[in-house]
């Protein structure tokens, strides 16, 4: 259980929300939609520990994760607006960089497979398109251990094959009970529940 | 460990890729100094002279001119926010990114030094010196100039504020290599400048991958 108490943001002297309460159980996902500038990305995050929260709390299962911020970066797997991937380096290397770092398994196969990448791994990310390089991030998600998904608008870009495919990934993780936070503009079909962030929060 | 040695790896491996740039400090190195013999004349007195500062002043400038990617590439593809993420304390990434541009930027500059230094005509006595001085004063560069990457890491062209930032902080060492070689060649003994060049070494070793993360972080929120 993953939950949010009266949190609040701001971003250069601005007040992006406040207030805000959430709670993300196992094999849930919660859809975070709301308009441009409304607080989606900056609670992102503020969930994967970037950013410190002007007020509020976060806790993992009852205990406050400030207590302890090196569990709760090895639960998480955060996918930004930017795909980390470095052009000069194989989709592969890119793949088998991360994981290794979170000190998983150098074999990147299974992942890439996952995402429909397997016959460009060993293209250079260079000359991978925009969907591509954003299926290689998600790809990500499939090659770790990770308990908590934050996911900043992951089907941008994606054709409808790689939605599927990435609803398919996504499905699985919350089916062997894990938690997903996800901002997005475009309909997402997981099982869970949606929190809506207003502009008009910021006025508050 | 595991961890610090990939990241290590990477940064390596990415600097000796395309548009990697890791010929770059050590061709501007180069250039850089072999510009001085045609701009002040041939004169073997006065290259011996100022050979030692020449040496050291182009190494300097050869290291700032990479380190404004130390970060910035991380930081502008997303690659830096997951650094901070994963199970690697920022320190000890920060360390890892610094010994990286170490080995591609200070050892290169260490191995060209002592030829461009016969090219000025430097006193062959002072070699030893330059060669133990630019050993422990390059990493000190890639340390410190980690901390001002850190600093102007999402600064628009932060490059130019980056040198401002750094090249006073690189004066001691300038000051203290090029002395190294003087006193090995007058006689007195290269040996009080080195070990200073030593401490140096292990304060900045000591408190710069502190220093940095902590202005990453900052630079991440």
């Amino acid at each position: 259980m993953f939950a949010g108490n009266g949190l609040a943001c701001v971003r250069g002297e601005r007040r992006v929300f406040r207030a805000l309460d959430f709670v993300v159980a196992p094999g849930e996902a919660l859809v975070v939609q709301g308009p441009n500038g409304a607080g989606k990305s900056s609670l992102l995050r503020l969930a994967a520990g970037l950013l410190k929260p002007a007020a509020g709390m976060l806790t993992w299962n009852g205990t406050p994760v400030d207590a302890d911020p090196d569990a709760h970066r090895a639960r998480l797997g955060y996918v930004g607006h930017l795909d980390a991937v470095k052009p000069a380096l194989t989709a592969r290397e890119n793949l088998a960089f991360w994981t290794g770092l979170a000190g998983g398994s150098a074999e990147v196969g299974p992942a890439l497979d996952a995402m429909g990448l397997a016959q460009l791994a060993d293209v250079r990310a260079q000359f991978l398109s925009a969907g591509e390089k954003r299926r290689l991030n998600l790809a990500r998600l499939a090659a770790s251990a990770a308990t908590l998904w934050l996911l900043d608008e992951p089907t941008v870009s994606l054709d409808q094959a790689s939605v599927a495919r990435f609803t398919e990934l996504a499905r699985a993780h919350l089916a062997s009970g894990g938690l997903i936070m996800a901002a997005t503009h475009l309909p997402l079909d997981l099982p869970g529940r949606a929190l809506a962030l207003t502009a008009g929060a910021r006025a508050a | 460990m595991k961890a610090f040695v990939r990241l290590f790896a990477r940064d390596v491996g990415l600097a000796f890729r395309h548009g990697g740039g890791a010929g770059l400090a050590i061709a501007f190195f180069v250039l850089a100094v072999t510009l001085f013999p045609l701009g002040i004349g041939p004169g073997p007195e006065i290259l011996a002279r100022v050979g030692a500062g020449v040496v050291w002043v182009a190494a300097l400038l050869a290291t700032l001119l990479s380190l404004d990617r130390l970060f910035q590439a991380d930081y502008e593809d997303g690659s830096l926010d997951l650094l901070a993420l994963t199970p690697l304390p920022l320190e000890l990434t920060v360390l890892a990114k610094c010994a990286a541009h170490w080995a591609t930027t200070g050892v290169p500059l260490l191995v060209a030094a002592p030829i461009l230094a016969l090219l000025l005509n430097l006193d062959v006595a002072g070699l030893g010196a330059l060669l133990l001085a630019m050993l422990l004063g390059t990493p000190i560069l890639s340390i410190v100039g980690a901390i001002g990457a850190a600093l102007t890491v999402g600064v628009r062209r932060g490059g130019a504020l980056l040198s401002i930032l750094v090249l006073p902080l690189y004066v001691p060492v300038l000051i203290f290599g090029v002395a190294a070689i003087d006193g090995a060649i007058s006689g007195l003994g290269a040996k009080p400048h080195l070990l200073v060049l030593g401490a140096f070494l292990l304060g900045a070793l000591a408190l710069g991958p502190w220093a940095a993360a902590a202005s990453l972080r900052l630079n991440l929120d």
